[in-house]
């Protein structure tokens, strides 16, 4: 089975797409995403929220950060070795995740907001 | 009080938020007056009634959430929202004694937008104290330009604290080494800065907080409020008359609890949602022609030789 891969397409990457093969689509937020190596995920920051808000990437990738919010966020992962500059609307971040396990994240502006990156090898 | 508790609808369909807003648009303004710890309201018919809460001991104005820099639909022109807002504060009958800032002076920490900011508001020519909020604190410096301009004489991440005619003012910063999951948060230093400001102070000082996030539990699934604010609450209870002023939430909610009076500033710049109204407590978009019911400044003044505390809210639209 083709596994999860996400798709950033022109819905603005809110749809994770399953494989066309099995002509299904999941809405983000109903759980645990998981992406394959080749795969560049972008999480969609809207509403105050990170969608989706738990993602599994093999190591090695490089996961953006999109705000479509009219108000600025950032992106802080909890143990501080990466802090985003502030995203106005439309303004994108990125980090490469090159080690393994479990990575909780937050906006430095609204702490409430909470995402997770889990990185498989 | 306006509490969130109090948005449900009665049996007409009218919320008491609603009411509210709707007597301020007409051109009234609330006149809250704290006694002995308990709050009257009152509505303010016109200048009159505003210049009578003002007369005789100090006045101060607040001046919240300017957010210099926003363009968005919900207000394309911040910067001319708050000239609005300076142009209502010199059309005062009485000149308040200084003005405070409760925070979000700019919208992204830019230098263009705090000098943008300091034109206009310089306009008032009134002294200002300021407090930052998280939108201030977002340079590269992670809040360097903000102190380097506005933090002289102040501690840690701009906290301070000063006297006037007999009242005891202190600007606490809350929004600075936020946690995840959290909300607003003042720290183990600053907690213990404010005990030792507090020490020796008589419980019949008058004591005013500003800050820029609420510092009670207003809405936690938003993160308004103050994750360490009950520890601030404890060092204010011998006071008899505690008035903590914010902003953070752009719209009016007042609570009171025993002897202190909690009460939350109008935005210049752009309104935000009933706690939990709105999917998320981004700008709210309102009618170009509503938009100044919703933005104003507020008024504060302290009768001296008695207690009464009066808070005036003028909204933009003239009230």
């Amino acid at each position: 089975m083709k596994p999860f891969r996400m798709n950033g397409g022109p819905i603005g990457g809110r749809m994770i797409g399953l494989g066309a093969a099995l002509g299904l689509t999941l809405l983000a937020g109903l759980g645990p995403v998981r992406v394959e190596a080749a795969d560049s995920p972008t999480i969609k920051i809207e509403n105050f929220s990170f969608v989706p808000d738990d993602l599994t990437v093999p190591v090695g990738t490089t996961v953006t950060w999109e705000n479509g919010d009219d108000i600025p966020h950032s992106v802080v992962l909890s143990d501080k070795s990466f802090r985003s500059k502030p995203l106005d609307t439309h303004d994108k971040a990125t980090f490469t995740f090159t080690k393994p396990g479990e990575m909780q994240y937050f906006c430095g502006l609204h702490p409430h907001m909470k995402g997770k990156i889990t990185v498989v090898p | 009080m306006i509490g969130s508790d109090e948005n449900e609808p009665n049996a007409a369909g009218v919320t008491r938020r609603h009411a509210l807003e709707c007597m301020i648009w007409a051109g009234t303004g609330v006149l809250w007056t704290v006694s002995g710890g308990v709050p009257r309201s009152t509505l303010l018919i016109g200048e009159a009634a505003a210049a009578e809460a003002s007369q005789g001991g100090l006045s101060f104005l607040q001046l919240s959430d300017s957010h210099v820099g926003f363009d968005k639909p919900a207000n394309p022109n911040a910067l001319g929202t708050l000239k609005e807002a300076i142009g209502l504060v010199n059309a005062l009958p009485k000149k308040p004694a200084f003005m405070i800032h409760t925070g979000d002076i700019s919208h992204l920490s830019k230098a263009g937008q705090f000098d943008d900011a300091d034109q206009v508001i310089g306009g008032a020519k009134l002294n200002v104290h300021y407090v930052p909020g998280e939108h201030d604190m977002i340079d590269e410096g992670n809040g360097k330009l903000y102190l380097d301009r506005y933090g002289k004489g102040t501690k840690g991440a701009g906290w301070y604290s000063f006297d006037a005619e007999g009242v005891h003012f202190i600007g606490l910063v809350n929004v600075v080494d936020l946690k995840a999951g959290g909300m607003g948060n003042l720290g183990a230093d600053q907690l213990a800065w404010l005990a030792e400001d507090l020490k020796g102070r008589t419980a019949s000082t008058p004591i005013v907080v500003f800050a820029h996030i609420p510092l009670w539990a207003l809405y936690p699934t938003w993160g308004w409020g103050t994750q360490d604010a009950e520890q601030v609450l404890a060092l204010l209870r011998p006071f008899g008359s505690v008035t903590v002023l914010n902003g953070h939430i752009h719209q009016l909610v007042q609570k009171v609890e025993g002897n202190v009076t909690f009460h939350t500033a109008r935005s210049t710049a752009f309104p935000q949602p009933a706690p939990g109204a709105a999917a998320s407590p981004g700008p709210m978009m309102v009618a170009a022609d509503k938009l100044r019911s919703m933005l104003g400044v507020t008024q504060v003044a302290i009768n001296q030789g008695s207690e009464p505390l009066a808070i005036v809210d003028r909204s933009l639209a003239g009230a």
